[in-house]
């Protein structure tokens, strides 16, 4: 075990857990935050993503002791009061289904409309390749992230 | 922060202490929408032929519908708001509903067979309106009117200038209004009062679309699923399943998890799992506890041999469910006969994230947080394996990460019973990847055998066909008895399998007709990570792959357009009307042989199916792309006809049908199960892969036919039957070639290709 400082959201924690603890068990069980989730494990769904210093990471995979920079979850994404125009087009939307899947959907839709703010239908395709969404909500993410982009969708 | 504790662990848990903030609550559970619950009065006891237990409103006005189904993320939900408000003449905004907490909704089934609306949403129609008509009859007495000469809006009745708000008329007490019961739980359970239900014509908020207002907890992070749930002192559970299925711990090293310092060991003879403070800690310790397993032989037969066995093995029971005519003379006597085999394999529910459950027990009563589909019956197991009396167990339901059918969360509700007793602590249990994959029960593999005879005029004068496979129903779709969990089966308790299959429900009138199923028994009889349970559309996939898929070659055979040729052999307009909708839609022009529609590397096609089953039909047609290189088949756009009777939500429906239409298109292209002679090998998203993004429709097209005078049918899993043989006659087009196994793999895709190359090349 080892004392680590991490920020989340803005607010910075300290955590006593061992260095090769994934990020994910720190966000969920010594946070108590409820996401990200448990998808796999493996970096092979998105249901843990987190933005660390921007850039969307799989914190199933990262160990705390790799973990250098501030985590955004999609709980801060938005300013205060303000909705994150891709959280407000997943809810004009209504894109989620049972919703277990949107961290990774939502975290990388903000990368890419970061990078491509006028994505087109094959930016998003391949943005989102290696994403899960078991209840197949793909075509109303692809809406959404053409709304968020103010493109009709 | 300076007072802080340094762990935020620690602070935590003195939150939990103090103030009980995080502590699960069912109003978090319920949404944002539950309303404070009357206060004062005596509330009748929950049972079902008591209006109370289904319909409340307090003194505010707000309304409550306490409903024994599940919304897993259809938006059933705001259906069963629509229904109740437009019954109540209450505004939208003011209708919540409670679902799927034992202590709160009487056992309407669950979430089951696409019944949210067609079986629970007719119960609290029938029962809105009988609040409706007391609210009247109380306002009626007070203004010493009749009830004929009152006006109701927004929950207020008026009497020419004199109105009261229902919260008035409800004040702090109860309807105490007996309804009318059929005696049965579950899916069958209907109560009914005496008012009658509004006629559509007058509906101003059923039958329109109205928005989800649910979701905003979701993107912000804040919405608690099942995963998310935390109780004081709870400790993490994980199990640990046998590399050999079959296999039994015959000793544990528990040296090998000594360094884990709240580590526990749980066993129970088949039954191992461990239990820690940490959740980390609990899955290294389910990764470095050293276990000896008992040496049993393998029990599955080499994966290429699957569809064999399957048609080889003895029958444990064959049903002929729907037998016209006589088969056998029209057969004798056809011009020509047509014969095809087709097979599906095991599928898994797979769901976002493996299955989790909490169990407290405290004070002599139990609480279990579970995502299963059938809470109320989750309750029974939980006081079986608690060996405790049912009124003490409490099940409250919350969502799962995912819900198509009996997925692997009863078993984990189970778990965490077991671990919970054994250690005296609330247990948290959730399954890894590969038990999410591995050990969840699996959708059943079949073969379907199929046989057409046709006269000289190439119509169709018999039609037989044989669905085999292994039952859909190893365990039950429930997991009220023990015997049907995983723990269960793992503590040697009897077993009581149910040989059960299905057959095609399409409208065909062909004079003389056979249908009939047959299954085989398990390859492993107990805890085996095959044993079957239902999975969304239990055999509808399966079997309209084969019966769709075979239309078409018969229509080939008989040189007719397969939309026409099944039109020809219909006479139900209504079933005939979905049919020619999606054809219209999707501009449809006849074909009597394969397209082959070829641009570079890239073959075009397009594909019709057509299927009925939980009160819809469905016609769609699959438009699709192979490439020829590489096998990929890209299933570009699906235009999809879908009927089923009254329409509560157009938008929701809608969006329902698209993920039907998804994850149906996913499993048909590349969805297996596999095994090697031990073990289930298809344990993650690399060796079970699903549809992504980059293989995701342009567009899909949907045309929803409403029928306001018919009851609402269901809309929750129709639309995923057909989409696989639509998908295989569009590759037949595309390419000439016959698909006849599912999943339509890039690799089954070449392989197919392939062959057609040689068998069609000059010798
Ligand atoms: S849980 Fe991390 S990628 Fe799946
Ligand atoms: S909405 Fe259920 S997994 Fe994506």
């Amino acid at each position: 075990m080892a004392a680590k400082v991490i920020n989340v959201d803005g607010a910075d924690h300290t955590l006593d857990a061992a260095p090769d603890m994934p990020l994910l068990y720190a966000l969920r069980d010594d946070l108590g935050l409820n996401n990200p989730k448990f998808g796999c494990g493996v970096a092979q769904c998105g249901a843990c993503m987190v933005l660390i210093g921007g850039v969307p990471t799989f914190s199933c995979v990262t160990p705390l002791a790799d973990v250098s920079g501030p985590i955004t979850t999609i709980a801060g994404i938005g300013e205060p009061g303000a909705l994150h125009p891709i959280q407000q087009a997943y809810i004009d939307e209504a894109t989620p289904q049972c919703g277990y899947c949107i961290s990774g959907w939502m975290l990388r839709a903000v990368a890419l409309l970061k990078e491509i703010p006028r994505p087109t239908d094959n930016d998003i395709r391949e943005a989102f390749a290696g994403l899960k969404c078991r209840c197949g909500t793909h075509m109303a993410i692809m809406r959404a992230v053409k709304r968020a982009a103010g493109l009709a969708p | 922060m300076s007072d802080a504790p340094k762990s935020p662990r620690l602070s935590r848990r003195a939150l939990l202490v103090g103030g009980g903030l995080l502590v699960v609550s069912v109003g978090a559970l319920a949404g944002p929408q539950l309303v404070s619950m009357l206060s004062a009065g005596q509330r009748p006891p929950l049972v079902p032929d008591e209006l109370d237990s289904f319909i409340a409103i307090d003194r505010s006005g707000a309304v409550t519908a306490f409903a024994g189904v599940m919304d897993v993320g259809h938006g059933l939900t705001l259906a069963l708001r629509q229904i109740v408000a437009e019954e109540l003449d209450a505004p939208l905004a003011r209708v919540a509903v409670v679902m799927g907490d034992t202590a709160r909704t009487v056992n309407q089934g669950g979430a089951s067979g696409s019944g949210g609306v067609q079986s629970c949403g007719m119960v609290l129609r029938s029962i809105a309106a009988e609040a409706r008509r007391l609210l009247l009859e109380r306002a009626a007495a007070r203004f010493s009117v009749a009830v004929g000469d009152l006006t109701v809006a927004d929950a207020i009745v008026s009497a020419g200038k004199r109105s009261v708000a229902y919260g008035d008329l409800v004040g702090e007490g109860y309807f105490n209004s007996k309804l009318e019961w059929n005696g049965e739980i579950g899916r069958r359970l209907q109560s009914k009062g005496q008012a009658t239900p509004k006629s559509p014509s007058e509906y101003r908020i059923v039958g329109r679309s109205a928005p989800r207002d649910d979701l905003a907890p979701r993107v912000v992070g804040d919405f608690q699923y099942v995963t998310d749930v935390k109780v004081p002192g709870m400790l993490h559970g994980r199990m640990i399943r046998p590399p050999v299925a079959g296999a039994v711990p015959t000793s544990v090293d528990e040296a090998s998890i000594a360094h884990l310092s709240s580590a526990r060991i749980v066993r129970r003879e088949g039954f191992l799992g461990v239990v820690a403070e940490r959740e980390w800690d609990a899955i290294r310790a389910s990764r470095e506890l050293k276990v000896s397993w008992s040496n049993v032989e393998s029990p599955f037969p080499p994966y290429d041999t699957l569809y064999d066995h399957i048609a080889a093995a003895p029958d444990v029971e064959r049903t002929v469910e729907k037998s016209v005519g006589d088969v056998a003379a029209a057969f004798s006597r056809a011009a020509r006969v047509v014969e095809a085999r087709y097979e599906w394999p095991f599928q898994s529910h797979a769901c976002m994230g493996p299955a989790c459950a909490v169990v407290e027990i405290k004070n002599g009563r139990a609480t279990v947080w579970t995502g299963t589909q059938k809470p109320h019956f989750a309750a029974e197991g939980v006081a079986a394996a608690l060996e405790m009396p049912l009124d003490k167990v409490r099940a409250i339901w919350a969502l799962g990460p995912g819900s198509y059918g009996r997925n692997d969360s009863g078993d984990a509700a189970i778990d965490a019973a077991f671990l919970a007793k054994a250690v005296g602590k609330p247990v948290r249990v959730q399954g890894m990847r590969h038990e999410g994959h591995g050990w969840d029960p699996k959708g059943p593999a079949s073969v379907h055998t199929a046989r057409a005879a046709l006269d000289r005029n190439n119509r169709i004068i018999a039609y037989q066909i044989l669905n085999k496979g292994f039952s859909r129903r190893d365990i039950e779709f429930n997991e009220a008895k023990l015997e049907h969990s995983l723990a269960g089966q793992l503590m040697g308790l009897p077993l009581l399998a149910a040989p059960a299959f299905s057959v095609q429900d399409e409208e065909y009138a062909f004079p003389n007709m056979e249908l009939a199923w047959a299954t085989i028994a398990p390859l492993l009889d107990r805890a085996s990570p095959l044993r079957t349970a239902h999975l969304r559309d239990p055999c509808g996939p399966n079997n309209n792959f084969a019966s769709e898929s075979f239309f078409d070659e018969v229509a080939l055979a008989a040189g007719a357009d397969p939309i026409a040729f099944r039109l020809a052999h219909m006479t139900d307009e209504r079933h005939m009307a979905v049919l020619r909708a999606a054809a219209e839609r999707a501009r449809w022009t006849p074909r009597r042989r394969p397209y082959r529609r070829a641009s570079g590397g890239t073959l075009a096609g397009r594909g019709f199916a057509y299927s009925r089953g939980h009160g819809a039909i469905v016609a769609i047609i699959a438009d699709v792309e192979v490439d020829a290189r590489t096998g990929r088949v890209w299933p570009r756009r699906f235009t999809v006809a879908h009927e089923c009777g009254q329409i509560i939500n157009p938008s929701g429906l809608a969006l329902c049908i698209e993920g039907n239409v998804v994850q149906a298109a996913s499993r048909a292209l590349f969805e297996e199960v596999t095994f090697d002679r031990n073990a289930v090998t298809s344990v993650d998203w690399a060796t079970y892969p699903i549809l992504e993004m980059p293989d995701a429709p342009e567009a899909i097209d949907i045309v929803t036919l409403d029928r306001p005078e018919l009851p609402p049918g269901g809309a929750g899993e129709p639309a995923t039957r057909p989409v696989a043989a639509a998908l295989a006659n569009a590759i037949f087009d595309a390419t000439g070639v016959r698909l006849r196994r599912a999943p339509f793999s890039p690799a089954r895709v070449l392989a197919a290709l392939s062959g057609e190359r040689r068998s069609t090349s000059p010798a």
